[in-house]
């Protein structure tokens, strides 16, 4: 479990991460602020792991049927998330060079 | 620990370190829609790197019921993606709630595994785990039902409402601090819980369609912060970083929703729109209003040079996104300049309208933002609104007395002539007359919104050889 140090080394990976999301989401063009929502749904579910490990141990049936219930609904939104990001995103076109008269 | 399990943590961390960089890739992608499909892939490598590192895990004795939960998931997450584009912002919801739900569990399923031995400080993020968790869940989830419908749109508002949503949250605090002090009190752990879950659900009944953009943007907001909290909770780098960039995101979402009502957060969670909806009905009977035919409107618009079509809710609402492009098209062969005004705050979530216009093909290069076209309406022949209403109301310029003045509006009433399309002279959703209406140069236009422009798209290709 988390030591002091542990502690430290995890507050300094939250606020650098903080401030990367801050600057790069930022420049994201207010056209794309649909999918960058169900983007960053999709990556957020990332929570799976822990789930899957809860799952993956076993310790006691509590733990197991909390996980398994976590991984089910995390699944769901990588799966779901990244699918519908995917079709808005091929949704988005240019005009063509040049329009017809 | 054998060597061989060192070895195996070893790539399971080089394994996340890949996957943080791959969504940070991911998310710069995103700047612009020509790259932004980079992101998914990029996402989606990081996503299964990360999935299959965990998988090596030494601890892991159960792969079946790991493999039955995967699978499961996909089975529910496939339809999850295929929803209609009007449907995008009741399943991005849905989606936040789903989110908290896993990290809730996760972390009451860590609650009952590792207490009463568990140091203060860990004791107090998995607090602020499952207290964020569980009310982003019940309250995406009503937020979600209310945007399908199933529940109310209409604010719910009693008296001492914020006194009582406070008092919720200041007891589960408070439980909270009393199990940080004494981690073996496990029987307060469910109150703790159940009443996160109830203030999830109190804090969203008084809040109504109009402000969702903002709200959802919160709730995401919430849902990456306990993310993260579930991050220092397992000590797990990576789960911190995704939730740091998720929750940065809805941050940065919901101040720019809230900016672009005039209002901050606090005045959205707790100062509901409600209160004013009776207020505008009088005195409305003596103004003039003058409405149009799709016939009269069809020769306004292909006489006119620049037109600016204004989409708001009420588009979504009646599926009129495919007969505008066909309105699009033939007043572009005419050789009309057509754009596109979106408000940051039309529709129900942020770029609710431009993936709506995307979906009816229509390019992205005609969408403009607020800032970029608010210029150009005095030189523009017709502004078009069509189902957009507080956006375009003028009062919130002029009208100091207005619940929405302040407001950055579209400055529509600038065209020559402005077109509205509207079911009827109800007053909008928050109840709030909007003196656009009444203007000289505005014509009404009754009726549903697709009914209208396929009218409209029926008449140009009638009227010319």
């Amino acid at each position: 479990m988390a030591s002091s140090s542990n502690l430290i080394n995890a507050l300094f990976i939250f606020v650098l991460a903080g401030f990367i999301g801050f600057e790069v989401i930022r420049r994201v063009s207010p056209l794309l602020h649909t999918p960058l929502m169900s983007l960053t749904n999709a990556l957020d579910a990332i929570a799976v792991v822990g789930a899957i490990i809860l799952v993956g141990e076993h310790k006691n049936s509590l733990s197991a049927v909390l996980g398994f219930i976590a991984v089910v609904a995390a699944t769901s939104n990588i799966v779901g998330g990244f699918y519908i990001t995917d079709r808005m995103l091929r949704m988005f076109k240019s005009s063509r060079p040049a329009p017809k008269p | 620990m054998t060597a061989e399990f060192a070895g195996n943590q070893i790539v399971i961390e080089v394994l996340y370190l890949i996957a943080s960089v791959l969504f940070i890739l991911a998310l710069k992608w995103m700047s612009s829609p020509t790259t932004a499909r980079h992101g998914i892939w990029a996402g989606e490598i990081g996503m299964l790197l990360a999935i299959g590192g965990t998988l090596l895990h030494h601890g892991i004795i159960d792969y079946r019921l790991i493999a039955i939960a995967l699978v499961l998931g996909t089975i529910i997450g496939i339809p999850l993606g295929r929803v209609q584009m009007t449907a995008v912002p009741q399943r991005t919801a849905l989606s936040h709630a789903f989110g908290a739900l896993c990290v809730t569990l996760v972390g009451s399923a860590e609650f009952y595994l590792r207490t009463p031995d568990i140091s203060r400080f860990m004791m107090s993020v998995l607090s602020v785990e499952v207290i964020l968790g569980g009310l982003t869940f019940t309250g995406s989830l009503m937020a979600a039902g209310k945007l399908q419908e199933i529940l109310p749109q209409r604010p719910l508002i009693y008296r001492g409402q914020n006194f009582v949503n406070f008092s919720l949250l200041a007891i589960a605090l408070v439980i909270a601090v009393y199990l940080v002090l004494h981690p073996g009190a496990r029987s307060l752990f469910p109150f703790m819980l159940a009443i996160a879950t109830l203030f999830g659900v109190l804090l969203i009944i008084p809040i109504g369609g109009a402000d969702m953009p903002t709200v959802i943007s919160l709730l995401n907001a919430y849902a990456g912060l306990s993310a993260a909290a579930m991050g220092f909770v397992l000590d797990s780098k990576l789960l911190i970083i995704a939730g740091a960039l998720d929750g940065s995101s809805g941050l940065i979402l919901s101040i720019i929703m809230s900016k672009a009502m005039n209002r901050s957060f606090t005045n959205v969670l707790f100062g509901a729109f409600g209160q004013v909806q009776t207020s505008a009905a009088a005195g409305q009977e003596e103004k003039v209003v003058r409405s149009a035919t799709a016939e009269e409107a069809a020769a306004i618009l292909s006489a006119a040079n620049k037109v600016i079509v204004v989409p708001g809710y009420g588009m979504a609402v009646a599926q009129a996104q495919h007969k505008v492009r066909e309105l699009y098209d033939g007043l572009t062969k005419r050789g009309v300049e057509v754009r596109f005004a979106i408000h940051p705050v039309a529709g129900r979530m942020p770029g609710h309208m431009n993936v709506l216009l995307a979906e009816a093909d229509i390019p992205y290069d005609r969408l403009v933002e607020m800032d970029e076209i608010n210029g150009d309406f005095p030189q523009t022949d017709v502004a078009l609104v069509i189902g957009a209403n507080d956006v375009t109301n003028p009062a919130a310029r002029s009208d100091t007395t207005s619940p929405i003045y302040g407001m950055p509006i579209l400055d529509v009433d600038k065209a020559h002539t402005v077109m509205v399309i509207k079911r009827s002279m109800n007053p909008g959703f928050a109840g709030i007359d909007n003196p656009l209406y009444y203007l000289g140069n505005t014509l009404m236009l009754f009726g549903d919104a697709k009914a209208f422009v396929g009218g409209i798209v029926r008449e140009l290709g009638g009227g010319h050889g």
